[in-house]
């Protein structure tokens, strides 16, 4: 730890360290989990509870017990895998691309003034529209196969991807630059060693905003027109009153939403290192 | 044997771009650091001090006037020459080590050389057992030592410091100034040091310059004879004191003449 280390001399003190927890109490960490945990677990026992009482009727609200034997039985039926696969094909492509894309651009426009110049009306113009509304030219165009959800996730991720690289890189640190071409660096290698390290943080917070945005882009570009697909078969169970058949799609999604922030939130971690630790 | 570093009638004209008035930061300013020389530069705030480090560094463009090391003009940044500047300006993202390597890597050092020399540094400065923190571990005396090893390991023959223990605490500061007449009697560079405080110039230089305020003139070249090593208790000595004295006299004519002019306008 920092504070036992010999300081040399000037007597210099290192920023107060955190408080550590008392003996025998939770970290405020564990603390808080542990409170989760404990709600989510009494609001699904809580579920199940006022619909095995005969408080409600399951043809509204299912159940817990009823979403897990659903999901079993959709993935012996086999519809399930095949909606997980073309669901995940069309956010794999579209997301991908959005972020290569947005990443280059938003670099481009960045670095390069006449490069933001040219493309700027473009962004402005398409990030202000609400470009779910493109959905039925994107059907027109490209069909109900899944190019059209593909391009709809892809349009819709893109934006929050470039949008915060090209911050990240404008916010590049004058004093840093001033330092480097002391050092007699050349523009590329203050690009290298000063702006992109700099744009990291702002490209994650763009990355993780724009996968909100693309599994929204998902279910919409598949509501309204598909043949397969998660939020192809919430349509259809709507339509047919199959409630439970809703909760196991909006289950899987709102798993899929969880496993990919919290991926995104650890590769942030292993790039956030040298930033001072945010206290929550 | 000529000076080391000379600067010829140095004058720095700046056009705001917004109302298009000119303002002339400096107005033909002459000195020549020898060989070795530590020269201190004082003037009250705003006077151009650190335009002229920068103009030293290759960093700004003269309007009229040359910069000669070793008789050879400066027109960019360049090896011979290396800058501490006011902030530590420290990569975050970067150890402290690497940090240090840093001008060195740019400079196309190979790294393991660079890593060698950074560390020997990293030593002279006092800051060892720290090479894997990242800066925003450290306190601002012990990131100002990183900003000093990282210009120090370029061995660069002219070392430019620009006001560096300007944001720190007066003990800090006071110990820092001994760390630095430390670390340059070990290293023997020539070295230009801009700062606003009186005392610390005359602790540290063989010469002070002082400037006049707005648009910077050099107003008077003041020689330092304290022998050296020299202790930081010098500082309570009644020389000392006659000297600092004898150039905030000369420091107060500049700020009673602008507050002046400007009480006037």
């Amino acid at each position: 730890m920092l504070e036992e280390k010999a300081l040399p001399a000037g007597g210099e003190r290192l920023d107060a360290p955190v408080p550590r927890p008392r003996r025998g109490r939770l970290s405020p960490t564990v603390r808080a989990r542990a409170i989760g945990t404990i709600a989510v677990t009494l609001f699904v026992v809580a579920w199940e509870g006022v619909v095995r009482l005969g408080q409600v009727n399951p043809l509204f609200t299912s159940s817990p017990t009823r979403i897990v034997a659903t999901f079993i039985r959709m993935l012996h039926e086999g519809v399930l895998g095949k909606d997980i696969r073309v669901s995940g094909t069309e956010f794999l492509i579209g997301y991908g691309l959005a972020v290569v894309v947005g990443i280059l651009l938003g670099v481009a426009m960045g670095w390069y003034r006449d490069v933001a110049a040219a493309l700027q009306p473009f962004v402005s113009a398409l990030y202000s529209t609400p470009r779910i509304a493109l959905v039925p030219l994107f059907i027109i165009w490209l069909g109900i196969g899944i190019w059209s959800k593909v391009a709809v996730v892809f349009l819709v991720a893109v934006f929050q991807v470039l949008i915060s690289t090209e911050a990240g890189v404008r916010a590049a640190d004058e004093s840093l630059i001033r330092t480097a071409r002391s050092f007699g660096a050349r523009d590329r290698q203050i690009f290298s060693t000063i702006v992109l390290p700099g744009a990291v943080p702002f490209l994650i917070a763009g990355l993780r905003l724009g996968l909100g945005q693309a599994l929204v882009g998902i279910v919409v570009g598949e509501l309204y027109a598909a043949t397969a697909g998660i939020g192809y078969e919430i349509a259809v169970a709507g339509e047919t009153f199959q409630t439970d058949r809703v909760f196991v799609g909006i289950v899987i999604l709102a798993s899929a939403a969880i496993v990919l922030m919290w991926a995104l939130r650890q590769w942030e971690l292993r790039f956030e290192s040298w930033k001072p630790q945010r206290r929550a | 044997m000529g000076p080391k570093l000379e600067a010829i009638n140095v004058t720095v004209r700046y056009e705001n771009p917004r109302t298009g008035v000119t303002t002339l930061a400096l107005d033909r300013c002459s000195v020549g650091v020898q060989s070795g020389e530590f020269l201190a530069i004082v003037g009250p705030s705003g006077c151009g001090k650190t335009t002229f480090l920068y103009c030293l560094d290759g960093l700004l463009p003269l309007t009229e006037g040359r910069i000669l090391v070793d008789g050879r003009p400066v027109v960019s940044p360049g090896r011979d020459r290396a800058v501490v500047f006011q902030s530590p300006s420290l990569l975050p993202w970067r150890t402290v080590l690497r940090n240090v390597t840093y001008g060195l890597e740019l400079q196309g050092t190979p790294l393991p050389e660079a890593i060698a020399r950074a560390r020997q540094m990293i030593s002279l400065v006092g800051l060892d057992g720290f090479e894997r923190y990242h800066p925003s571990e450290l306190s601002g005396g012990m990131q100002q030592r990183v900003n000093l090893a990282r210009a120090l390991v370029m061995d660069a023959e002219v070392i430019l410091l620009d006001e560096p223990f300007a944001a720190l605490d007066a003990q800090t500061r006071e110990f820092m100034q001994a760390e630095l007449m430390r670390i340059w009697q070990e290293t023997r560079r020539t070295a230009v040091f801009i700062t606003h405080q009186i005392n610390e110039a005359i602790y540290l230089a063989d010469r002070v310059v002082v400037y006049s305020a707005r648009p910077g003139r050099v107003k008077s070249i003041i020689p330092v004879g304290f022998p050296r090593p020299r202790e930081l208790r010098v500082k309570r000595t009644p020389e000392f004191l006659a000297l600092e004295d004898h150039i905030w006299g000369l420091i107060e004519e500049e700020v009673r003449t602008t507050l002046g002019s400007a009480a006037h306008a």
